[in-house]
């Protein structure tokens, strides 16, 4: 029992560590640019494809390291000409837009690289269990956890540490004295989305290992980041990721006593975490209109 | 636009509503799609009593719509074969829902609003799509027929005559747009749109602003619950996909197609992306790309909607 609770934590923890790599991109982008970006599963989708694709050619690191980058590039191209002409209009605009490209995305892949799953190669030392007790904890697991570590390390780092870090932060407080001061608000917005997709593509490649690739792979994972972020607090990064794990583990243990409200749990956690803090758990009042 | 040609243009919407049966077969059409076209409006018209005169956007209407589906069909199919006993039943559970969801979140605005009501949709979407053994999961629900309504005097046969049944539909839609067109001339109405205009100024004049969004949001699923269950009993099926935030989105683009500013757009609308899905759907397998491309272009080209172009000329 021990085990198997062990066993759906951990699985909760990974499970978790996605919908944090997915809901941190579109927390970003919502936060400096008042998106919501219902694409964003389609991004994740398009990079687990693109890696898929240029596999043979690049082997597993190079499409590991490319994948995500040429998302990010489709990104950075969807923001200037899409989304760029709907700043300053009521959210609801770019909300639709971005539905439009959900539903894109989501048939364009299917028309590319067909309807039915395709199964992601993993190097095989990678997919050797670490431990006969604990059969469940393979290496590409491991891996996964340690690579998200590290880009959401990444991620926090470059928002501290660097220019465009501290101007996205600065943006997302107060964008109109961002401009003011001189910085090149079009360009930051630009190149936020772009880390953004970034994130969503690094997701989609990881996800691709784990779970295979199939056209709708993106839309099952966008859900549970809405209500990562919704429970970490709208506007806050170490919010959306701590939301992204509480419901990656609550879903994980109920699984064990309860498997069909596996999805359900973590909408309740939001029913709960609205009631008491209708702000999310890190949020603060009055960060975001 | 003045007021003698705002009622030329209610008596043009009624005569053509009237007259469906007879001018949509000669155009090619079929009954149905008339039937659904009237159905979808209420909910796009619904949706808009609170994103176009309220000013919130709300992007998990399905979900109400779904509810009051799946509470029409289970109450024919396991209760009792009453239709119009369905309709209410539906209509309660998903105003129930409404009630619980609109008291957590009305507190929230904008972004937030919208994100935390495509949240909620998808709870009910989950449980119609796991709860296999009452609600058919994935399957939907199958196996009942809307039955003939018995109103004493006259019996409708609904379940074989379409056009009767086009007939009550329009029956109910009447009834619910002129529950909200009497409702957006009333006191509240006119409290919705202040609040729209200016929430900060509403508050300071005194007006429970929460409250207020809480029961327009409420208002607003009431009808679109009986546009659900109405849907239901059209199709004699239900399933999940009812209840998905795809739904919820074609809900907003009708709104917003038509014109959101507008009582009418949304019928607008619904009558032209219904038309529109209904002839792409039969013609390529990709049609999912062409609504999409459907969505985007109208956000970037068409952001006010017919007849906010069309009031435009008019009334520069």
């Amino acid at each position: 029992m021990t085990q198997l609770l062990l066993f759906d934590v951990f699985n909760g923890l990974i499970v978790g560590a996605f919908y944090a790599l997915m809901a941190l991109g579109l927390s970003l982008i919502l936060n400096l640019s008042g998106v919501i970006n219902f694409a964003h599963g389609g991004f994740l989708a398009i990079g687990a494809y693109l890696a898929f694709t240029l596999m043979p050619y690049l082997g597993f690191w190079g499409a590991l390291l490319v994948a995500p980058i040429l998302t990010a590039g489709i990104g950075l191209v969807v923001e200037r000409f899409l989304i760029r002409p709907l700043y300053g209009r009521d959210p609801l605009y770019s909300l639709l837009l971005t539905f439009g490209l959900a539903y894109i995305f989501e048939d364009g892949t299917r028309f590319i690289w067909g309807a039915q799953s395709v199964p992601y190669q993993v190097p095989g030392w990678l997919m050797q269990p670490l431990s006969t007790q604990y059969f469940f904890l393979t290496g590409y697991r491991l891996f996964m956890m340690i690579l998200v570590c590290v880009a959401v390390g990444g991620l926090f780092l470059i928002l501290t540490r660097t220019r465009l870090g501290v101007r996205i932060r600065a943006g997302t407080l107060d964008l109109d004295t961002v401009s003011v001061l001189g910085v090149n608000v079009r360009l930051l917005r630009n190149l936020n989305f772009g880390l953004g997709i970034y994130l969503a593509g690094l997701a989609g490649v990881l996800a691709a290992g784990m779970l295979g690739l199939s056209p709708t792979i993106g839309t099952s994972l966008i859900m549970p980041s809405f209500v990562a972020i919704i429970v970490g607090g709208l506007g806050s990064l170490p919010g959306t990721l701590l939301g992204g794990l509480l419901i990656g583990v609550a879903s994980g243990i109920t699984t064990v006593f309860y498997p069909s409200a596996t999805e359900a749990v973590m909408y309740v956690m939001m029913g709960a975490v609205l009631l008491v803090r209708p702000r999310g758990l890190l949020g603060e009042e009055g960060r975001i209109q | 636009m003045n007021a003698l040609n705002r009622r030329n243009a209610n008596v043009l919407i009624w005569l053509l509503l009237l007259t469906m049966p007879f001018w949509m077969i000669a155009l090619g059409g079929y009954i149905q799609l008339g039937t659904q076209v009237v159905i979808l409006a209420l909910a796009a018209m619904s949706l808009n009593f609170l994103l176009g005169f309220t000013g919130t956007l709300s992007f998990g209407h399905a979900a109400y719509f779904g509810l009051a589906a799946y509470g029409a069909a289970m109450t024919i199919k396991y209760l009792t074969p009453n239709t119009l006993l369905a309709i209410l039943v539906g209509v309660c559970v998903g105003t129930a829902a409404a009630i619980v969801v609109g008291g957590l979140i009305r507190k929230l605005r904008g972004v937030y609003f919208a994100m935390v009501t495509i949240a909620f949709g998808q709870v009910f979407y989950f449980i119609a799509f796991r709860w296999n053994t009452v609600t058919g999961g994935d399957d939907g629900l199958t196996g009942w027929t809307r039955q003939a309504i018995d109103l004493g005097v006259v019996k409708l046969d609904i379940e074989h005559n379409g056009e009767l049944f086009y007939y009550v539909t329009l029956a109910f839609f009447a009834l619910g747009t002129g529950i909200m067109a009497v409702l957006l001339r009333s006191p509240f109405g006119r409290t919705l749109l202040a609040i729209r205009e200016n929430e900060r100024r509403a508050r300071f004049l005194g007006i429970p602003v929460e409250r207020h969004i809480w029961l327009s949001f409420v208002i607003s699923c009431v009808f679109v619950s009986l546009a659900g269950a109405l849907f239901a009993l059209l199709n004699n099926f239900v399933d999940p996909r009812f209840l998905r935030w795809d739904q919820s989105g074609n809900f907003v683009i009708m709104a917003v197609l038509g014109g959101m500013r507008s009582f009418w757009g949304p019928l607008v609308g619904a009558a032209i992306f219904v038309v529109l899905q209904d002839y792409i759907s039969s013609q390529t397998e990709n049609w999912q790309s062409f609504i999409g491309l459907f969505f985007v272009l109208i956000v970037l080209f068409f952001p006010r909607g017919v007849l906010g172009i069309i009031r435009r000329r008019v009334a520069p």
